[in-house]
């Protein structure tokens, strides 16, 4: 008998396991494949109250099925007009308050752990703090990221050391967003009032398993393209962090394009897209006059605009009507009709603006 | 033969509609008003699926598919589901409480008529210049940004018709303060008047916040002010505190009444008193109070710190107490009942299932920490189609067929009944389920369209045919209705035979004074009470007397309407010359209007003593 329960309790256990392996997303997306400290935070409470509440479920739908097949009419008699049960009454009353402290001590624990931005206040000697803190400005459909301790800027692609905490200040320039690494940590807003922090921890094991490679989305409707204001994440150890972060901070002056094609491109970029993207990763313009993502490593990036794969004819597409892929953006209209041999060389600049060798 | 029970023409009913104040008659038009939005919302509900059965989709273009969205939650909220509540209210609650009519059946038939101007305004904007695009919930930075006239168009229509929520709100909890019948106390009263009465409350606190908030929009929108503009000093949160502390207690206004019919409906179908009457009561009570004490809980994710969170995630699960309380007491009051599966108490046994999934994804979402993850995604989307579709539309499709009869005379068919209730059970959870999942898998909710290779693509797929089989469910619901209009076989006062509460002691509908005299309640379910002690009806509290009724009036058509014509003249104000004077005009419609009803004395009339003999003789018992 105690044999039979163990099987039944092994069968249902490989049973939920395959289950769970069956709904638990991609990778490098789904909140239920937590890639690190914070994400794993908040499965572990998932995990708690699915399984009260399954209980609490589960006691409902025996009394419901046995109500339901037991006591159907069968003949013209009137049942027993009962008032009520003082005792039931408060046995339905006093369970669900003790299940719901179990849930609420652990709920209110996290909440001031995942809260917690200490480290971020404090500052050295030289006025920096010496836990990585990022800037994320969201706009109309992209993200700046700003690492104001190594004073460099990028967009649309984040690059994160993995297995330490990254603190965050988020804040939006036009409307409200919302920033979410749904398989590294819950989101929070980016208000246009006021900046809100927190932290995430990417755990390097699970993003080998993602390709070191996560999709960050917006999660506060902000206009038509709001479904498209992709960002991307790429969480890599902390001496490739510290080799990017030095590629990037040794673009002094904006790269010189090396074929007479990507001069023909820089031209031409000089021309109608400088006024709003900078190449240049020390970007000192203010907040305000910085329009669109900065393109210094647009070469190394995956996405072009967030969305399209990173390919010189996806690129072109783009280039040639944005409108079509990101309905709403700010780009549309800002520059004039280019021309095919423009937007090769356009191309070509743009692809050769990398930081690493590859 | 008395005047009473003329044929009329048609142009003689529009007419009676138009000015009724009888509220068995408003009832009707909530209904019919409520029912056109409902299927409207769910035509724009279809657009959204399709858009989304396949990643890339381009049925409908990014920004059409935000104001489909937007028009979806604000029609079927505040058209289509608030509406049909009220539909119901005014049907049953004045029967149920043995009153002839509600306390103020003028200001009954304003508030029809500002809601359905309201609504109306709310949706033309589909055809001057496109609709509202920042979400029911238009917080206020995307709302100031949006540009054209969407939002004005929501902001405008939401104040007309949400007067007249408010109106109807006060009105039914002076009825039911002022006007029950001899022996009704309050612990006597049915749980769906109990409903409405907290229900009530909740209208009158929560409406003047939604309205303080949309004076705001609109004077920020045309009227230059900056109350939500963080450069000039303003500050976007605000607006969504405004907006929760209404949007909460919203969630009860739609679910108390919900809960009010389901009680009725277990306790006649399984022939027993509602179990634990009074617990029920004081949980109904709770659940209304502590629906103010929790709105921040939509703002987990705004930034609002630790502190703050955790007392509305804790103050939050609290709810959970009292609902659970609910559910057990009518899983009680079925057992060792004798149990008969009508349409309507089909989809009560089915809510209970529903309303639990959605109720305990409810406390998941309570949790702060955990809820981080879960907002703005698919996973809210899933929660809150599981409380009010498995909550209310459940409720409003059982009520329509519990209450037909009693409204129109004549029965639905209920093999119809039960083939809508199956399409729309099934459908509804093959929708609805696999969203829950669709979330925990990364998307955020409100995008139009979703990219291949995220892992998407099947749930959102089944997800998509499950709303056809909902609106499969609708539509053999319409025949139905017209099937039974058509063949109008007339039933009696008791057509379901366990009919426990006053309204089953009339006659079906009920002669437009409702009760020749007053009845004499002997204690809860005053009527199955008689019943059992083998009495045909009620005994009268009062001899049979003269009986004083209101006049029908055009004045609220005409208050409404200028306040309808009054919002184009507001919001065309800055682009058009015309819009002061039409904005003027408007008002001097509406306040000229209440002048006249002001100085005008109405005394209304009386049915006399013999006419209502009279029609004893043929047979009309009251």
């Amino acid at each position: 008998m105690k044999r039979l329960a163990k099987w039944r309790l092994f069968s249902l256990f490989a049973m939920m396991a395959l289950i769970l392996s069956a709904c638990s997303g991609k990778p490098y997306l789904s909140t239920l494949n937590p890639a690190g400290e914070v994400a794993q935070t908040q499965f572990d409470l998932m995990v708690l109250s699915t399984a009260i509440m399954v209980g609490v479920i589960a006691v409902v739908t025996v009394i419901f099925f046995i109500v339901v097949f037991k006591f159907r009419r069968k003949d013209d008699r009137i049942p027993k007009q009962v008032e009520g049960s003082h005792k039931l009454e408060i046995i339905w009353t006093v369970i669900p308050i003790l299940l719901l402290l179990i849930l609420a001590v652990p709920t209110v624990s996290a909440t001031f752990k995942l809260a917690d931005v200490s480290p971020m206040e404090k500052k050295n000697e030289e006025g920096k703090t010496d836990a990585l803190v990022v800037n994320v400005r969201a706009n109309l459909y992209w993200w700046e990221f700003e690492y104001p301790n190594q004073e460099i800027i990028t967009g649309q692609e984040l690059v994160v050391p993995t297995d330490e905490k990254v603190y965050f200040n988020l804040i939006a320039s036009d409307v409200k967003h919302s920033f979410w690494i749904p398989a590294v940590g819950g989101k929070l807003d980016t208000n246009t009032d006021n900046v809100n922090k927190f932290w995430l921890k990417f755990d390097g094991e699970k993003a080998a398993e993602a390709d070191n490679f996560f999709y960050g989305k917006c999660a506060e409707l902000c206009g038509p393209s709001h479904a498209l204001m992709d960002f991307k994440v790429k969480a890599v150890p902390r001496d490739q962090f510290d080799q990017w972060v030095t590629a990037m901070q040794d673009v002094k002056e904006p790269k010189k394009a090396e074929t007479d094609l990507a001069q023909a491109g820089q031209e031409v970029f000089n021309n109608s897209c400088i006024g709003c993207h900078a190449v240049t990763p020390a970007n000192t313009a203010p907040e305000a006059a910085r329009l669109a993502p900065n393109l210094t490593n647009f070469g190394d990036r995956d996405r072009i605009a967030g969305i399209l794969d990173h390919t010189e004819e996806d690129l072109k597409d783009w280039l040639r009507d944005p409108e079509t892929f990101k309905p709403g953006n700010k780009m549309t209209g800002t520059y004039g009709e280019l021309t095919e041999e423009q937007l090769d060389a356009l191309t070509e600049y743009l692809m050769g603006l990398k930081v690493t060798e590859q | 033969m008395s005047t009473l029970a003329q044929k009329k023409g048609f142009g003689a009913v529009l007419w009676d509609y138009l000015t009724t104040v009888d509220h068995k008659k408003i009832a009707i038009l909530y209904l019919i008003a409520g029912g056109f939005f409902f299927l409207l919302g769910g035509l724009e509900a279809m657009f959204i699926r399709i858009q989304l059965a396949v990643p890339n989709n381009d049925f409908v273009s990014a920004g059409l598919y935000n104001e489909i969205l937007t028009m979806h939650g604000t029609t079927m909220i505040f058209l289509a589901a608030m509406p049909l509540i009220f539909a119901f209210m005014n049907a049953v609650m004045p029967l149920q409480i043995g009153a002839r009519d509600v306390a103020f059946p003028f200001l009954n038939s304003l508030g029809f008529w500002l809601f359905f101007f309201g609504g109306v305004f709310l949706n033309l904007s589909w055809f001057l210049g496109g609709a509202p695009d920042a979400g029911w919930t238009s917080y206020a930075s995307l709302s100031i940004a949006s540009e054209g006239h969407g939002i004005d168009f929501y902001a405008l229509g939401l104040q007309i018709s949400g007067a007249g929520t408010l109106i109807g709100g006060i009105n039914f909890l002076v009825t039911i303060i002022n006007m029950r019948a001899p022996g009704m106390t309050y612990m006597r009263m049915p749980m769906f008047t109990w409903a409405t009465f907290v229900t009530s409350a909740l209208i009158l606190f929560a409406f003047p916040a939604l309205t303080v908030g949309l004076f705001l929009l609109i004077f920020d929108r045309m009227f230059g002010s900056n109350f939500f503009d963080p450069a000039m000093g303003g500050n976007t949160i605000i607006w969504e505190h405004f907006f929760w502390i209404f949007g909460h207690p919203e969630v009860y206004i739609l679910v108390l009444p919900a809960f009010g019919i389901f009680s009725e409906i277990f306790a006649i179908f399984s022939r027993k008193r509602l179990f634990g009457y009074s617990s029920m009561v004081f949980a109904t009570v709770l659940i209304g109070f502590l629906g103010f004490m929790v709105w921040a809980h939509h703002m987990f994710t705004t930034g609002m710190g630790p502190i703050a969170n955790a007392i509305f995630a804790v103050a939050t699960m609290a709810i959970a107490v009292p609902t659970g309380i609910k559910i057990f007491n009518w899983l009680f009051t079925m057992w060792g009942g004798s149990i008969t599966f009508t349409t309507p108490m089909l989809w009560a046994v089915a809510f209970i299932p529903s309303f639990v999934a959605g109720g305990v994804t409810g406390v998941m979402l309570a949790s702060a920490a955990q809820d981080y993850q879960y907002h703005d995604s698919y996973f809210v989307v899933a929660h809150f189609h599981y409380v009010i579709v498995g909550g209310v539309v459940f409720a409003l499709f059982a009520g329509a067929h519990l209450y037909w009869p009693k409204m129109f005379g004549t029965m639905l068919n209920e093999f119809l009944g039960k083939i809508t209730f199956v399409l729309f059970f099934i459908g509804f959870h093959l929708t609805f389920f696999i969203q829950h999942f669709l979330g925990l898998w990364g998307m955020p909710r409100r995008i139009f369209t979703f990219l291949p290779g995220q892992g998407l693509e099947t749930a959102n797929m089944v997800s998509t045919v499950g709303a056809f089989f909902m609106a499969a469910a609708v539509i053999i619901m319409l025949i139905n209705i017209v099937i039974t209009s058509v063949k109008n076989e007339k039933v009696g006062n008791d057509p379901w035979g366990d009919g426990r509460t006053l309204e089953w002691a009339i006659p079906s509908p009920p002669p437009f004074y409702n009760f020749k005299q007053l009845p004499l309640v002997r204690g809860l379910d005053a009527y199955w009470l008689e019943k059992m002690e083998g009495k045909k009806g009620m005994s009268p509290a009062e001899p049979l007397g003269d009986i004083h009724m209101p006049n029908n009036s055009f004045i609220p058509f005409v208050i409404s309407l200028g306040l309808f014509v009054a919002a184009f003249g507001a919001m065309y104000r800055a682009e058009h010359s015309w819009g002061i004077p039409v904005l003027i005009f408007g008002m001097l419609i509406t306040l000229g209007s209440m002048f006249v009803r002001s100085v005008k004395d109405d005394h209304g009339y009386h049915i006399h003593k013999e006419d209502l003999e009279d029609n004893n003789d043929k047979g009309v018992k009251a």
